[in-house]
């Protein structure tokens, strides 16, 4: 069924918060991604050409850098990680004419079904982010499952069960948690550091918020004018004095 | 977008049978079409046969054709499932007119019925292909409130160059129904360059659907640039929706466009109603309307801009 879910009161609203404070643009989730998904859920996720001069394939996460520049010419580069965001209001499900693309009502998670999938793309064409990508060889589209093989997997341990791109963080920069219960540790940071939608005004209503690289100024001493020196030869004196003690 | 041939064959390829379905229809009613009994269901077969051939054609691009079938069943949501449901249930009343003509005349009530029924489906057919680009909301030259409209008047323009092409090869005379219908062309011909002119005019003083910095929320920092990409090679996002088409060539593929399918098949189609070889005539309209209108659904694509590609950098 493509038709969205009715929302359930309490439902819950699995997602990721990213932080561009602390990521350092490692890469560590997308090739963690990779590594779990080629064998998880939607395996396998692709490469064509992976060793030759135009190397492409299937990956779920991507990591871009962008650079923002404040009118006192101070640039700022942020480590930009993308990957889906497990809309509200995601039209990639609504288009889908087979059903193959669905969101879950329980959890929200946006899901597809390879095995009915035929592989028309539009679901691709519909989303804003850029998140799908399509598996040549099977034909059928692929996405991020948020590690649905992971977080109710009951033969990990309790700590393992978290999508793989956070599990691997090495500076912390990906959470994961219920953004529908506002007491939860996601919901809570996004409040404090005022998380983003991205691309709000498309009106996707994502799940997954962004959080801004806090404000920081870095405090740098005024640059020390020479003191006007006293006149005459005493004062002479101590400007050669300075001069050779400052070369 | 990166125009998909199998597509482009569709949605030119759907005009054409659909626009005819839909003017053989009120043709009919208007009893304004040849009595024999073979020139109807000859001419449903031509309808369906361009129709059937676009939406075979579409098939060619799934990545598992053999799950075609599934499509039909999301029509609750998806303007791609209703125009296969749209495409399949239109047979019935083609089909119907066709027998009907067949067994009991041109002039009969229930020929006239299917045949009015076979053109209302026919064009909500063609509304359903058009809602597919016009629904998606990441790309600004389709979504918008042109495109429906022009996709129903671009099968109405080709579905009168078809019937006055087969008209004028059945009767080849300029008279009666060959001279409606060459009006038709010259009408729709006028109507569809001049609306696609306000196409173009829209699409470039329309501004982008987001900038980098809502893309990234990233604009209270100043001004957001992109600096270096995730990978060095194309990966499927920029191969589908990144394509680009320099200013200097989509201004000459314009130029084409409005004289290859608008200008020329309107002087021919004139040339037909004045009496000038309408057995020729018309059908050259008809062939180089289709050509032009090729290339301008290649345009469509060609020149639409997809959101994501903001995230490398690109102009959307």
């Amino acid at each position: 069924m493509t038709s969205l879910p009715q929302s359930q009161p309490g439902a819950r609203r699995l997602g990721l918060v990213i932080d561009l404070d602390t990521c350092v643009g490692c890469h560590a989730c997308a090739v963690n991604c990779k590594e779990w998904n080629t064998e998880g859920h939607h395996a396998p996720l692709p490469d064509y050409d992976p060793h030759g001069a135009d190397p492409d394939g299937v990956w779920f996460n991507r990591i871009h850098s962008y650079e923002a520049e404040g009118s006192g010419g101070c640039g700022k580069t942020v480590n930009f990680p993308r990957s889906c965001l497990h809309c509200e209001n995601p039209l990639c499900v609504t288009v889908c004419p087979t059903g193959a693309s669905y969101k879950r009502a329980e959890d929200g998670i946006v899901l597809v079904n390879t095995d009915i999938c035929i592989g028309c793309k539009l679901c691709s064409w519909a989303c804003p982010y850029g998140a799908r990508e399509f598996d040549e060889h099977d034909g059928v589209m692929k996405k991020c499952t948020l590690c649905i093989d992971r977080i109710y997997n009951e033969s990990l341990p309790e700590a393992e069960r978290e999508p793989a791109c956070v599990a691997t963080c090495p500076s912390r920069a990906r959470h994961f948690g219920d953004l529908a219960d506002p007491e939860s540790r996601v919901s809570k940071l996004v409040a404090e550091r005022g998380g983003v939608d991205l691309m709000a005004e498309l009106g996707y209503r994502p799940t997954n918020k962004y959080l801004p690289p806090r404000q920081t100024r870095i405090e740098t001493r005024p640059v020390e004018m020479p003191a006007s020196a006293p006149g005459g030869l005493g004062g002479a004196l101590l400007a050669l004095v300075d001069k050779v003690l400052s070369r | 977008m990166t125009p998909a041939s199998s597509v482009l064959l569709l949605t030119t390829l759907t005009g054409f049978g659909y626009g005819l379905l839909a003017w053989l229809g009120i043709f009919c009613a208007a009893g304004a079409l040849p009595e024999s009994p073979w020139f109807g269901p000859v001419a449903v077969v031509i309808a369906l046969g361009f129709a059937g051939a676009g939406l075979v054609a579409s098939t060619l691009h799934l990545g598992r054709k053999e799950r075609a079938w599934r499509a039909f069943s999301q029509w609750r949501s998806s303007w791609l499932s209703r125009e296969g449901v749209a495409a399949v249930a239109t047979n019935l009343p083609a089909l119907g007119f066709a027998v009907s003509w067949a067994a009991l005349g041109a002039g009969a009530n229930l020929t006239v019925a299917f045949g009015l029924v076979a053109a209302a489906m026919a064009l909500g057919t063609v509304f359903c292909t058009a809602m597919i680009y016009a629904c998606l909301k990441p790309i600004r030259q389709w979504h918008n409130r042109f495109t429906a409209p022009l996709y129903l008047v671009f099968a109405a323009f080709s579905g009168a160059a078809l019937l006055a092409a087969l008209l004028g090869v059945w009767t080849g005379a300029a008279a009666g129904g060959t001279a409606g219908a060459s009006a038709l062309v010259v009408v729709f011909a006028i109507g569809a360059g001049v609306a696609k002119a306000a196409y173009w005019r829209f699409i470039d003083a329309q501004g982008p659907l987001a900038t980098l910095a809502s893309a990234t929320g990233l604009g209270s920092f100043g001004t957001v640039r992109a600096l270096d990409r995730p990978h060095f090679t194309e990966n499927y996002v920029l191969r589908e929706m990144g394509y680009q088409i320099a200013r200097r060539h989509a201004a000459r593929l314009r130029r084409i466009v409005l004289v290859l399918a608008f200008a020329a098949p309107a002087v021919l189609a004139a040339l037909a109603l004045a009496g000038a070889m309408p057995a020729v005539a018309a059908p050259l309209a008809a062939l180089l309307a289709g050509i032009g209108l090729f290339a301008e659904r290649w345009l469509f694509f060609a020149e639409a801009t997809h959101v994501s590609a903001i995230y490398y950098g690109r102009a959307v």
